[in-house]
């Protein structure tokens, strides 16, 4: 068998293209793409286990793990065919390493592993923040560095300053609740079911404005921060006021709009405090049309611009894991050894640049 | 015949290459140390044998029941290798390879085979050894101590962290004389690979990595909340 690092060194001696396989598989969603050095994206694709979690109100750690292992394989195989490859035109595997649930990671992990293991070929253990950062590059308009990129999703809220590939610097997350975790538990109150954010979209669209206005958390201090569990709470405080009267439909919309404004004001602050004019957008709550228009509004009167990717690729993803994954490989690194590992915590401050 | 085999659905971690009637193997106790061992120990064997995993009839792993991050890492461990290598899988229950265990050492031809599942229950096997073939009697199962029933006559080996951790309530349900009790033994690839082989001579096929799937035997692990059932 081939040692792993010869045929990359090889390969990146030759000038070839490389083609990396990458497997997300954090959380609820199984993605699998293979990444091409010079052809770009070859293929994606994602199964989600939204519904089966919808039943329990949230994700179930334990049977997101068993859904991934049976659904992994051939995800693969159906990416590699798609995108005209055989598993042995691979030349690397990335698999999501951390931030995430452990058993869910392992799974991804011990298949990616073992797979270049028996290939020969490096693998990466990719950083899940660092991929959703790095995402909008595979874009065509990708972003030149340096920018402010916003990373909202169920489990994150954070800005983040990115001078380049693990060169990031936290400028301001959330004390509490992530702003998903806040439409989730929203969604609830309001008895729309889960996953929350876009049912409360689709529930703010038939409201508007009332008398009800939901406090911006942490807008009236300096600072990035971000506090999310209060809104709940106000949320809850006008349903019992309004004994029924007041429209779900506008609770919705005066949710959206509070959420929002906080997330655009404090981008605002984030693109002066670093001093860029790129703003980058990632996590799932970036598929929000009324948080992505307050944003392009911000960015034009701030001379900024404002780069959103793909829906598909705001969620999590395989694409994004297989993009980062190229990144750390064409710099040499791979995971040294056979082990593997996952991190449930994983800092994005301890990466270290490409 | 040629095989490799691993299992890590308990605390001991382990890899096996079984080539032609002769079985290499890994073995180590290292709880939370199965993603970093298994693989070196895989890597080991193979280029000890001087084999590459593409020469080998198939790749077989305990599929449990055991602990459920263990019997998954052996399961997307062998996917992988299996999808890499372009190699038929064979999965073995840990139970089965817990009992081929007292087989192989002991000489025992009737195990009943218990493994620790905490909350108070067991995974339970019964085997009988007879002509080459492990056979199982009974199907395997999880439950309280007290519940496991016996069905073959013959006196038998007890085997497991189920009986060191329950012994007492377990061995008031045998209607049959114990041999000898191994509380402290556990499944080892060794013997996955030796049921593999013994199972694929008699002529069964092995499976596609996709079909590589693990046996939790405990399948209620969550609650519905009241308004969604």
């Amino acid at each position: 068998m081939r040692a792993a690092l010869p045929r990359e060194h090889r390969q990146q001696a030759e000038g070839r293209d490389m083609r990396v396989l990458g497997i997300e598989t954090s959380c609820d969603e199984t993605g699998v793409a293979v990444y091409d050095s010079g052809a770009g994206l070859l293929a994606h694709r994602l199964h989600s286990q939204v519904a089966m979690h919808a039943d329990y109100g949230g994700v179930v750690p334990e049977l997101a793990s068993r859904d991934h292992v049976r659904r992994a394989v051939p995800l693969v195989r159906e990416v590699v065919g798609e995108a005209g490859l055989a598993i042995g035109d691979l030349d690397g595997v990335a698999y999501t390493a951390g931030p995430g649930l452990m058993g869910a990671l392992l799974v991804g992990a011990g298949l990616g592993r073992s797979l270049a293991f028996s290939l020969g070929v490096p693998a990466v253990g990719v950083h899940h923040m660092e991929a959703h950062l790095l995402a909008p590059r595979l874009e065509a308009d990708a972003p030149a560095f340096p920018f402010v990129a916003l990373l909202v999703s169920g489990g994150h809220t954070m800005l983040v300053d990115v001078e380049g590939v693990g060169r990031y610097r936290l400028l301001g997350e959330s004390v509490d609740d992530a702003v998903g975790e806040a439409f989730d538990k929203t969604a609830k109150l309001l008895g729309l079911g889960y996953p929350g954010g876009p049912r409360i979209e689709a529930l703010a669209a038939e409201g508007g404005p009332s008398e009800l206005r939901f406090p911006r958390p942490m807008l009236d201090r300096p600072g990035l921060e971000f506090s999310f569990s209060g809104l709940k709470t106000s949320v809850l405080t006008a349903l019992e006021k309004a004994g029924g009267e007041l429209a779900a439909a506008d609770i919705a919309w005066a949710f959206q709009e509070a959420v929002a404004d906080t997330l655009v004001e404090k981008s605002r602050r984030a693109l002066a405090a670093a001093g860029r004019e790129r703003l980058v957008v990632a996590g799932g709550v970036g598929a929000n049309r009324r948080l992505r228009s307050g944003l392009q509004a911000m960015a034009g009167e701030a001379g900024a611009t404002v780069h959103f990717p793909r829906p598909a690729f705001c969620t999590d993803n395989g694409a994004m894991v297989a993009y980062a994954g190229w990144v750390r490989l064409a710099a040499g690194q791979g995971v040294q050894g056979d082990g593997f590992q996952a991190r449930a915590r994983w800092p994005l401050a301890e990466l270290g640049p490409a | 015949m040629r095989l490799l085999a691993i299992e890590t659905a308990t605390e001991a971690c382990s890899a096996a290459l079984h080539q032609d009637g002769e079985t290499r193997a890994r073995f180590e106790v290292a709880p939370r140390g199965h993603a970093a061992r298994i693989l070196p120990m895989v890597r080991s064997l193979l280029a000890e044998a001087d084999i590459a995993l593409s020469a080998l009839d198939a790749l077989a792993f305990g599929r449990g029941p055991g602990a459920f991050t263990g019997v998954r890492i052996a399961t997307s461990v062998i996917q992988g290798l299996a999808l890499g290598a372009d190699r038929p899988v064979m999965p073995v229950s840990t139970l089965a390879a817990l009992a081929r265990g007292v087989v192989r050492e002991r000489g025992a031809g009737h195990v009943l085979a218990a493994i620790d599942a905490r909350m108070q229950q067991v995974y339970w096997g019964e085997f009988r050894y007879t002509a080459g073939r492990l056979e199982a009697l009974g199907e395997e199962r999880v439950c309280g101590p007290a519940e496991v029933t016996v069905v073959g006559e013959a006196a038998a080996w007890a085997a497991g962290t189920g009986w060191s951790a329950h012994g007492e309530a377990l061995a008031g349900c045998l209607p049959v004389p114990v041999t000898g009790i191994e509380g402290e033994r556990l499944p080892q690839a060794v013997d996955v690979a030796l049921l593999a082989a013994e199972v694929l001579a008699a002529g069964e096929a092995p499976l596609d990595a996709a079909e590589a799937l693990p046996v939790y035997l405990r399948d209620r692990v969550a609650e519905k909340p009241r308004s969604a059932r």
